[in-house]
């Protein structure tokens, strides 16, 4: 399960728990610092990774032993681009209620998948019935070569 | 790294010094239990020092403002301090930080609860 330091993409199979949201935040941080990027964008992409994983695990997957998460790095020479499916019940990204309005401002949750939009530079869902996945794509810039 | 609570009082003002990370789990439940009993014992000032906070994630952020319901429902009153850049800048963009009293000094942060 230790990335390949010289990989372009790496894939992982994890189990549901908060252990395995720390891994790939980790692995985050790795990834997006060799892909190259700056030292303040690096905590934002590994943020925005772990909020993914966060939702995988504990909206998608409800902790459930028996239910794995699916994740993938790659960098492009255009891109990071990170997936992670679960094998939950899906969800309508649609339907979630803006944090910053006034009536869910001082709500104590609901502010995950609005700090991955701010993060990166696109977002995508799929539903695969079951579960969910996200792609989260972070553009590089022009001039760095693929890691 | 977990994050870690210590307690003191100043002036009538119950201060918790945190440290470490802020973050779904053992973090954010740490500090609803540590406001909990800031609470349970009678504090209705309380000071949140952040300054040895090192991450922050989503379920930290919600934990903050849960901390900052409960003591404002308990009649208290609950403000930050020392808010390193990374946390000021997540409050800022999800537009907390003007929910929050923030303080950048401690000697003036107690003060102002009076």
């Amino acid at each position: 399960m230790t990335p390949d330091s010289t990989a372009s993409r790496i894939s992982l199979t994890l189990s549901s728990s908060l252990e395995s949201v720390d891994k790939l935040e980790h692995t985050a941080e790795e990834f997006a610092g060799r892909a190259g990027f700056d030292g303040d964008v690096v905590p934002h992409i590994a943020m925005a990774v772990r909020e993914a994983a966060i939702n995988a695990v504990l909206h998608g997957n409800s902790y459930n032993a028996s239910k794995q998460i699916m994740a993938s790095f790659e960098t492009t020479a255009a891109d990071f681009i990170f997936r992670i499916a679960d094998q939950g019940s899906g969800f309508d990204p649609a339907g979630l209620p803006d944090p910053l309005a006034p009536e869910n401002i001082l709500r104590g949750s609901g502010r995950g998948i609005f700090l991955i939009r701010a993060f990166m530079d696109e977002v995508h869902f799929r539903q695969l019935h079951p579960g969910t996945e996200i792609t989260l794509i972070k553009h590089r810039a022009p001039a760095q070569p693929a890691a | 790294m977990s994050m870690k609570v210590a307690t003191r009082q100043v002036d009538g003002v119950t201060i918790l010094d945190l440290s470490g990370r802020i973050t779904l789990g053992e973090g954010s439940v740490t500090l609803r239990d540590a406001v909990h009993d800031a609470l349970a014992k009678g504090s209705k000032r309380i000071l949140l020092n952040l300054g040895d906070i090192s991450y922050i994630d989503s379920s930290g952020i919600g934990e903050l403002v849960s901390a900052f319901t409960s003591v404002k429902n308990a009649g208290g009153e609950l403000k930050l301090l020392n808010l390193t850049r990374k946390v000021h800048d997540l409050l800022q963009i999800t537009k907390l930080y003007t929910v929050f009293d923030v303080k950048d000094d401690e000697a003036s942060a107690i003060s102002s609860f009076k």
